[in-house]
């Protein structure tokens, strides 16, 4: 990447202005600021919405009772902790072919909040699991891939937190941020194969059935709510993190 | 390519010189399948059942040990620098340091792996998909080990660090290699897990050195 045509320096032809200018940290810290209530907000609302009307006004589960009402926490939950990984590989991709350390800042903002979206689909899942198939833990394709999916996150924060010069952990956990993603659809081909093999059909209780639209509409308003919520953390925690690592900055002064 | 040998040809003289280090993840191979039996009953039958993936997995674990001295030497001494400075790209390099790696440590492995079979009972006719099975999946765990080392090469705890970073992504070697060893023991074909494993390691074979190659170069500003 040295030697007479550099890719940084092409590449960094494809980046619009704005977002150059969006990368600078007292930029993003001060638009970062103003945006958070915007999502935070309507986080809260949909999310209270949404848990009271599948709490209480989606009709009962013909076959599961109320105990399917847990898939209003459970798949907003799995289906964040995918668009988390998203993120935290997008920002490192972005970072590393940039060279923007503000997007590994987003990335490692993103990490946690994923982790906890991954560790809670997963107890979510388990806690299902209790009155549906009878024992806490099931080995299904879903769960076992959710449960490598978190062993990921939690490399990624491990090496992230493991260097005494922070901006090489930057760059290394985007690295492996990188390679998990390449290495995700393996994972989940392989755990799903794996499963047929081993696991047989207990969970036709929970197989696919159509969702009716009175069930489906809350979880959208859970999903659409955890997804500003996301934002709106990782906002909140790359605002932290940038002040942490700009603290010898004058302008960090300026802006507290 | 003249980089490649001579790296490969350098770090073999090295192990040779210190043989010692080369026999420790044989030796914990060989202890972890004695501990099976123990830890469960000494049936042929049970034994037999959960040898694939016990062989499979003690496979994964040894492959760890040693890992994160496999770049540190180089980075203390600065050879690291000296190959980053050589016309021939770092990713070949590097692929003649891993090359040498699995030679040392992969290999007796896979020899020792049908002793460590008959310990537990695997039945004879599953040995080929064994042996053809850590031929081709070694390879893939030196790489994604070699990742591991250089992602952490420069890290504090690096010891630590590895086994977390590098068996999420044995995952699917581990399914589909203990799978291929079940088949051939139930009497059943194991070509079809055998050529996913083999794909895995050309797929890494063909992406893991550019990843190390780049996380040596973060571990190097």
């Amino acid at each position: 990447m040295s030697d007479g045509w550099s890719f940084t320096r092409w590449s960094a032809g494809i980046l619009p202005a704005w977002a150059h200018r969006l990368a600078s940290p007292p930029h993003f810290y001060a638009l970062a600021g103003r945006l958070t209530p915007w999502f935070a907000w309507p986080a809260a609302v949909l999310m209270a919405v949404g848990l009271f009307a599948g709490l209480f006004v989606a009709p009962t589960d013909h076959q599961q009772g109320d105990a399917f009402r847990i898939i209003y926490v459970h798949v907003p939950s799995a289906w964040l902790s995918m668009s988390s990984y998203a993120i935290v590989a997008g920002a490192a991709a972005v970072g590393l072919i940039w060279r923007i350390k503000l997007a590994h800042w987003v990335a490692h903002a993103a990490a946690p909040v994923g982790a906890s979206f991954t560790f809670l689909a997963l107890a979510t899942g388990s806690i299902w699991g209790k009155p549906m198939w009878g024992t806490w833990w099931v080995w299904d394709a879903r769960l076992t891939a959710e449960l490598v999916l978190l062993f990921l996150f939690l490399g990624y924060l491990a090496l992230a937190d493991a260097f005494d010069d922070p901006r090489k952990g930057d760059r290394a956990s985007g690295v492996l941020a990188l390679v998990g993603v390449v290495n995700l659809p393996i994972i989940k081909y392989s755990v799903d194969w794996w499963s047929t093999l081993h696991q047989p059909a207990t969970i036709t209780a929970l197989g696919k059935r159509a969702i009716t639209i009175e069930m489906l509409w809350p979880l959208l308003l859970m999903w659409l709510g955890a997804t500003l919520f996301l934002v709106a953390v990782t906002l909140t925690r790359a605002r932290a993190i940038t002040l942490e690592r700009e603290r010898a900055q004058a302008w960090v002064g300026e802006a507290l | 390519m003249n980089a490649l040998v001579a790296v490969a040809r350098r770090d073999l003289l090295v192990a040779v010189r210190r043989a010692g280090e080369a026999v420790t993840p044989l030796l914990f191979f060989v202890v972890v399948t004695t501990l099976v039996p123990l830890g469960l009953e000494p049936r042929p039958e049970l034994l037999a059942e959960v040898a694939p993936g016990m062989l499979w997995v003690g496979a994964l674990l040894a492959a760890l040990l040693g890992l994160e001295r496999l770049f540190a030497a180089d980075h203390e001494d600065g050879t690291l620098e000296q190959l980053l400075l050589v016309p021939t790209p770092l990713a070949l390099a590097v692929l003649g340091k891993v090359a040498t790696h699995w030679l040392v440590t992969g290999l007796p492995l896979v020899l020792v792996a049908p002793l460590c079979a008959e310990l537990l009972a695997l039945p004879h006719a599953a040995l080929p998909a064994l042996v053809v099975g850590l031929l081709l999946g070694t390879p893939t765990l030196a790489l994604l080990g070699a990742l591991g080392a250089a992602l952490t090469v420069s890290a504090r705890r690096s010891a630590l660090l590895l086994p977390l970073l590098v068996l999420p992504l044995a995952v699917p070697l581990l399914i589909f290699g203990a799978r291929a060893v079940a088949l051939a023991a139930s009497g059943a074909d194991p070509l079809g897990p055998l050529l996913l494993v083999a794909s895995l390691g050309l797929f890494t074979l063909s992406l893991a050195p550019l990843a190390i190659a780049a996380a040596l170069r973060i571990a190097l500003e």
